[in-house]
């Protein structure tokens, strides 16, 4: 079976965006599967090591999906069950006045104008099939109150359209009554995988995450020489060896990030921040091959999932009898170590509240859940005069900052990666004010949609976060995108080479270890990613 | 054709009463049964809907944070749109409900040429005020009829609603800002593209509805006048559940209150029930300290998990070999010969 293979439009084509909506009502309008904006099925094998049901060989844009024979009653069965556990769900079915005020705040609506993209439209995707099955008003009235069957061609829109919204709550951010879109979004993905149609790009992570720890498969012994090799570079640059640790027992904090981290750039330029950070403070903690992965790609195909896949963190710290935990730069991890962690596997009594050892500031905030992340951890330390920074190391770069939507609508972080930044870089510019903080813009590529098979929907979804980037590029020479998540770090590259060539993307910690003074070093020539420091060559040619 | 359908339907409404009254001459239908029924249905079917919310379950904290989070102590966080505590939730939802404070901050996106601009667009922030707020203070000036003597809170409302001292009788002004409101509303959704894209039938009925019942109001107070003292006999009948149905009303006002008993017997079945959802929004009513504060979920069932004995299994070798510590050490090249010795031997 050929794969259809796609070039992605110049950007100048896709730019040329229609916002006007079909002739035809949006019920009569069926969804076409149009290379280059959806992700290929999941393979059986995924599915099998996950005991996800109706493991098979399948794409989107064939006519038969292979589903079992009575996959209607299996997914309105799913409804029913759903409706009656999430309050948000059949709420959200309910209350919604169709008011507009959402329409235009979705990245994927502005960057493509297909109007199924308004977030009100994806619910109504759903909402009509509630209101024949599960109103009164809609199985009298049906299609006058707004009512439809539920149809293979209707399931394949939905399919379509709930691969096609990053779960970022930009729209509920707008919505009068807070109808969260992501929550339709989730049980809307849930239903497709009662039926084994998750994607590719989602059910790989999972299976490798279930069984080796992490998304990317990375073994143990992979782990480690990964991390070495960061340390190999750490040592080029500022002349110290790291020596991190493993799965040992008894250290005080248990350290997770994403996977992402470990391996690829600009990744990898982050991890060696957090390196550099810990081994300067002395930081008595561990690396975890086991616990290898704090984002959660289950958390993209059903809550379920999320949480057998979450249950390594607690696992592990109780194992090495840690403390503590901290966590990495990650943007759904936080969503779900903020707001689902502790309910799915708390409560966390076998660890204590966290106290930061450098600062002895205790972490109320995380008194529950008892993980802490590495920028509040960080901003502490910095406001405390702990660390020895010198941000004129980073003084070749100019910044602005992404808040990733995970961090932004599902915990509230904004001013501490600002903190932390303003403290290790002299340049740092904000985009517009409409597109940052809580009406932060997606990188186009979140809730497992940074595949490459749909270039085209991504890089309209992203638009208009590079459109306010390419404003500070232009206004003020910005050349540097930071953020604190590791899908943000290799899909928002992706998103600048297409559409503003000139601007890289990097963590905050990758700034923090510019900046940080280490006891011990070497004169810095060389940044985290081993080019030249603007002026530091001159003054090697002096000597 | 959504539109002209509900259209139809608020006109047959119109024309049923006028039939039913004049026609077949059934007052105490339209005057009595019918605004009981509707009563009925309105508060049952909305405590139903609240009730079977309320009883769903809220099985994760996951407000929407619109500012700052509580974290260190000299980081300034949100109280109103990222509050912490039960009272500061409280807050929240009063700026949700009473002043529309999500809706206020809409934004209207524009392009210019490759660019994307986000405009301020506070119309339809307004138009809602302004529908709500007067269809409210309508509601309470109402409270005159089904009341003696009138409580005074109802007189106050009347005189600032009246204060302009129009006409004779004294212009109402939020009767009239209901209808301009309700119009402003129904033009939207017929101007703005998208927004005429997504309006089903069920958004066009209430509007009409509504716009009728104004409608009938204000040509029962200025234009088509009725027995003022004739109608407050019938409502405070219905209010003393004692009903008497007096000679002599206008047919104007059996319209007028079909109409209203139409509304209120839809309310509980249709989008109106937002009324009593909003309180309900779990992105909205819940404390964002999730951190701090463990949120239990009623119906946690046990999932199977990969634990870390069956990691090591796999992996444990391959540990060892470079020096992560493992649990249990691996077996020795002896007891590896032994047993395998041992299946030979079995072979």
């Amino acid at each position: 079976m050929a794969k259809a293979k796609t070039k992605t439009p110049k950007p100048e084509e896709l730019a040329k965006i229609d916002y006007s909506p079909p002739e035809k009502h949006w019920t009569e309008v069926p969804v076409e599967f149009r290379p280059g904006t959806y992700c290929y099925g999941a393979r059986p094998k995924y599915l099998e090591e996950v005991d996800m049901p109706n493991p098979r060989e399948w794409q989107p844009y064939e006519d038969d999906w292979k589903l079992p024979e009575n996959w209607k009653e299996i997914v309105l069965e799913g409804m029913e069950d759903r409706l009656n556990k999430y309050r948000t769900f059949r709420l959200f079915m309910d209350i919604c006045v169709r008011c507009g005020a959402c329409a235009d705040k979705c990245h994927f609506f502005i960057g493509s104008g297909d109007p199924k993209n308004m977030p009100v439209l994806r619910a109504e995707l759903v909402r009509s099939v509630y209101r024949k099955y599960f109103t009164t008003g809609g199985k009298l009235f049906g299609k006058k109150a707004g009512a439809r069957e539920l149809t293979m061609d209707v399931f394949k829109e939905w399919w379509y359209y709930f691969y096609q919204c990053t779960e970022c709550r930009r729209c509920s951010v707008f919505c009068p009554y807070g109808i969260d879109t992501a929550e339709i979004t989730i049980m809307g993905r849930e239903l497709t995988n009662l039926l084994g149609c998750n994607t590719d790009w989602i059910a790989g992570p999972v299976a490798n995450c279930y069984h080796k720890g992490n998304h990317l498969g990375l073994e143990p012994h992979t782990i480690q020489s990964n991390i070495e090799m960061m340390c190999d570079d750490i040592e080029e640059i500022t002349g110290i060896r790291i020596e991190p640790t493993f799965n040992r027992k008894g250290a005080e904090i248990l350290f997770v990030t994403p996977s992402g981290d470990l391996f690829g750039v600009p990744g990898v330029y982050t991890c060696m921040g957090y390196l550099m950070l810990f081994h300067e403070l002395g930081l008595d903690y561990t690396w975890s091959t086991y616990a290898s992965e704090g984002g959660n790609f289950g958390f993209f195909t059903s809550n379920e999932m999320a949480r057998r896949l979450h249950y390594k963190i607690y696992a592990e710290a109780k194992r090495l009898g840690v403390k503590w935990i901290l966590g990495g730069e990650c943007g759904h991890m936080w969503r779900l170590i903020h707001q689902y962690l502790d309910t799915w596997w708390g409560p966390a009594d076998f660890l204590e509240v966290p106290k930061s050892p450098i600062t002895g500031t205790v972490f109320e905030n995380a008194k529950s859940t008892k993980m802490v992340h590495v920028v509040e951890f960080t901003a502490d330390l910095i406001r405390h005069g702990k660390l020895k920074l010198d941000p004129s190391r980073n003084d070749h770069l100019r910044v602005t900052f992404h808040d990733s939507c995970n961090t932004s609508r599902g915990m509230g972080f904004f001013e501490e990666p600002r903190y932390v930044i303003k403290n290790v870089c002299n340049h740092f510019y904000e985009m517009p004010e409409n597109t940052i903080r809580e009406k932060t813009f997606c990188c186009g590529s979140g809730s497992g949609l940074n595949a490459s098979e749909n270039m085209e929907i991504r890089m309209r979804g992203g638009f208009p976060r590079a459109n306010a980037v390419r404003h500070v590029n232009q206004k003020y020479g910005v050349n540097m995108l930071a953020n604190v998540c590791a899908i943000d770090r290799a899909a928002l590259t992706t998103l600048m080479q297409y559409w503003v060539p000139d601007v890289e993307v990097c963590g905050v910690h990758e700034l923090v270890g510019n900046a940080l003074v280490m006891t011990g070093e070497t004169e810095r020539t060389m940044d985290l990613r081993l080019e030249e420091l603007p002026g530091k060559e001159e003054e090697e040619e002096d000597v | 054709m959504g539109a002209l359908f509900s259209l139809g339907v608020v006109i047959a409404l119109v024309l049923v009463a006028l039939v039913g009254v004049k026609g077949a001459h059934l007052q105490s239908l339209f005057g009595v049964v019918i605004p009981y029924l509707a009563v009925i249905t309105f508060f049952i079917g909305l405590i139903y809907r609240v009730v079977k919310w309320g009883k769903t379950p809220v099985p994760f904290k996951i407000p929407t944070t619109c500012g700052q989070q509580k974290s260190l102590p000299w980081i300034k966080y949100s109280k109103l749109e990222s509050p912490a505590t039960g009272w500061e939730v409280f807050l929240r939802m009063a700026l949700e409900v009473l002043l529309f404070r999500s809706l206020f901050r809409n934004l209207k996106m524009q392009r210019s040429g490759e660019r994307v601009v986000y405009g301020s667009a506070k119309w339809l922030w307004l138009g809602g005020i302004l529908f709500h707020y007067s269809f409210l203070v309508v509601l309470i000036r109402h409270l005159r009829l089904f009341t003696n003597p009138v409580p005074s809170f109802v007189r106050l409302i009347e005189s600032f609603d009246g204060f302009l001292q129009i006409g004779l009788p004294n212009l109402m002004m939020t009767g009239v800002v209901l209808l301009g409101a309700a119009t402003y509303l129904f033009l939207r959704r017929i101007y703005i593209p998208s927004v005429r894209y997504i309006s089903l039938p069920a958004d066009y009925f209430p509007l009409f509805l509504i716009m009728a019942i104004a409608t009938t109001g204000i040509l029962m107070r200025y234009f088509i006048r009725v027995d003022v003292i004739k109608v407050k006999e019938l409502t405070m009948g219905l209010a003393r559940l004692n009903p008497t149905v007096p000679d002599g009303i206008g047919t104007i006002f059996y319209i007028h209150i079909f109409l209203v008993s139409t509304l209120f017997a839809y309310f509980p079945f249709s989008k109106l029930v937002h009324l009593g959802g909003i309180f309900l929004s779990p992105t909205r009513n819940l404390a964002n300290n999730s951190r701090m504060v463990r949120h239990v979920n009623p119906w946690l069932y046990p999932v199977k998990v990969h634990t870390y004995e069956e990691y090591e299994e796999e992996f444990r070798e391959k540990m060892v070999s470079v020096g992560i510590p493992v649990e249990k050490p691996l077996e020795t090249k002896e007891t590896e010969e032994a047993s395998e010795e041992e299946s030979e031997g079995k072979e």
